[in-house]
């Protein structure tokens, strides 16, 4: 991967936007025309008697990268974490449904459900006792592979998908906390892409990071899209607009709207919408 | 000093440098008693440690000489019992307590281990005495050992629970997030992250055992005589000083002071191991 990031992400940026998607034009079904990978009706979500989400209707496409945008405490990470039944590990509950290729989630066994929906979150968190080589097998040792070969294919492999592999490979064995920040969250990302989920949701992944190691991750996310469905939470536009092919925009626990990244943010339809974008509230 | 220093600049400079020397004081407050009993058992004892004091057993009055081998083997084996019986149901029911303890349950287990950590160590002896040795009709090492187990565990509940409570949950998300079930997330990763101080506080319940008589004098009873049956009644070096330090013999009285040396050194020793065994593999952050 390139170091000069801003460049290549302002060439990356034009060409998203110069590949229009099919079915752009609805605003509510942001993927009509496209598979939809997960989705979400009438989703209420609640932590004890406070009220998260209320009756957000919202499809992840498939191999897409969907940007949910919005003031603090809008819901954007309880919508997150619902799609991977994570909120239940903060005493969360929903109501209504939420599917994985059709299925509902709350059907699926947890475990089962986030190997396939995996996650990266906003402070990285490597594993403390770890080396980065145990971190990213982690994943795979914990649920029964022992396989070594398997294995160091496996960490070279996502290591490379994270863009970290030529900044690590000589020292594989030395702590996952001892490398950098930005390091650290790419090396989370490694290690959620070991287990091979089918969609990846990040919760503002390069919020704690400076503009470099931020941009390295945005590099990811765009290149990570060929082969995953990714749902990113993010309170920085700028990163929306250069990911994302689709934003969502959650306000006081409601989705406002969501439609194509570049109409969001050149002719959003609601005023909610243009005012936030516009940085006139939130 | 600086010349620009406003008055009120010099009085806050004051107040900080007399807190620091403040507290430096009391470090040394602190640490003064352990080193004085530390440098006086070793000058009193002094005179009796010498190799045979460990390999010999106790000689009859009058005799000059003699060791305490039977009661440093005593109080391992003690010990041993203590810690197989005391440390696992302390650990885990400190996993317990912290992992799912949100409960009503819990907190009575909880409020329970708090009360029994404060509970005379003599009324433990009691109650071993009557789980123990009144249904084998004879003291014994097990006895003894039990009597140590439960003086263990409410420390080691409490430490553990702490411990993996102070473990950031962000890492209890990543395990469950990669698809781990919680038990895996909390045995693989969370443990590990807590083991330190985890063993610590074994360490200390441990070395609080180790120094334990009162429990011992119904239980393990003490023995003149060379035993490693845990059936049967065992040394142990604080019976053993018990003994000896209240015992009209000068020769006696010195073996008491040796034997407490020993008694702390070996607690010493004992941290040095465990914090070397469960030294992190990497450098602190």
């Amino acid at each position: 991967m390139p170091n000069d990031d801003a460049l290549s992400i302002s060439i990356r940026t034009t060409m998203d936007h110069s590949a229009p998607l099919p079915g752009a034009q609805v605003a509510l079904r942001p993927g009509a025309g496209l598979q939809n990978k997960m989705s979400a009706t009438d989703l209420n979500a609640f932590f004890g008697k406070t009220h998260a989400l209320t009756n957000v209707s919202l499809e992840v496409p498939a191999n897409r990268v969907l940007a949910i945008i919005g003031p603090s405490g809008c819901g954007k990470s309880t919508f997150l974490r619902c799609l991977n039944r994570m909120h239940e590990v903060a005493g969360g509950t929903l109501t209504g449904s939420v599917t994985l290729d059709g299925e509902e989630v709350l059907t699926y066994d947890p475990v089962v459900l986030r190997r396939r929906v995996g996650m990266v979150f906003q402070k990285a968190n490597p594993f403390p006792t770890m080396s980065i080589f145990d971190n990213v097998a982690a994943g795979l040792r914990l649920n029964g592979v022992h396989d070594r070969h398997r294995l160091r294919e496996t960490v070279e492999r996502c290591l490379r998908q994270a863009a970290l592999w030529d900044e690590v490979k000589d020292s594989l064995d030395k702590s996952g906390i001892s490398i950098s920040g930005g390091q650290q969250q790419r090396l989370c990302i490694a290690r959620t892409l070991a287990v091979d989920p089918e969609v990846v949701l990040m919760d503002e992944p390069a919020s704690a990071l400076d503009p470099i190691s931020t941009a390295k991750i945005e590099e990811l996310i765009y290149s990570l899209k060929a082969n995953y469905t990714i749902v990113i939470v993010t309170h920085n536009m700028q990163q929306a607009a250069r990911v994302s092919d689709f934003t969502a925009f959650f306000y006081l626990g409601e989705l406002i709207e969501v439609g194509e990244t570049k109409k969001m943010f050149t002719t959003p339809e609601k005023k909610q919408t243009e005012d936030y974008i516009t940085g006139r509230f939130g | 000093m600086n010349a620009n220093l406003t008055p009120y600049d010099f009085w806050r400079k004051f107040k900080s440098t007399s807190m620091s020397v403040l507290a430096a004081l009391c470090v040394l407050v602190a640490v003064i008693p352990l080193v004085m009993i530390f440098s006086y058992t070793l000058v009193q004892g002094i005179g009796s440690l010498n190799l045979n004091f460990f390999i010999n057993m106790p000689k009859p009055v009058g005799e000059a000489g003699g060791g305490m081998a039977n009661a440093l083997v005593g109080t391992g084996i003690l010990l041993a019992i203590g810690a197989l019986f005391g440390l696992p149901v302390g650990i885990l029911a400190g996993i317990y307590l912290a992992e799912y303890g949100q409960n009503r349950f819990a907190g009575v287990v909880r409020f329970m281990a708090d009360v029994l950590s404060g509970v005379p160590s003599i009324v433990v002896g009691v109650v071993a005495y009557i789980l123990v040795v009144l249904p084998m009709k004879h003291f014994s090492a097990l006895a003894g050992g039990v009597a140590l187990a439960i003086l263990m565990i409410p420390t080691v509940t409490r430490t553990t629970e702490e411990m993996i409570r102070l473990v950031p949950h962000s890492y209890r998300e990543a395990g469950l997030a990669l698809g781990l079930p919680q038990w895996k997330t909390t045995v693989r990763i969370i443990l590990p992250a807590a083991l330190k101080g985890i063993t610590t506080g074994v360490l200390l319940a441990i070395a609080r055992a180790a120094g334990e008589t009162a429990p011992l004098l119904f239980t393990a009873l003490g023995n003149r005589f060379w035993s490693t049956a845990i059936g049967q009644p065992i040394a142990s070096l604080t019976v053993f000083i018990y003994d000896y330090a209240k015992a009209p013999f000068e020769d006696w009285n010195r073996q008491a002071w040796a034997a407490g040396f020993v008694l702390i050194a070996l607690i010493f020793v004992l941290s040095l191991i465990f914090r070397f065994v469960t030294r992190s593999r990497y450098a602190e952050r």
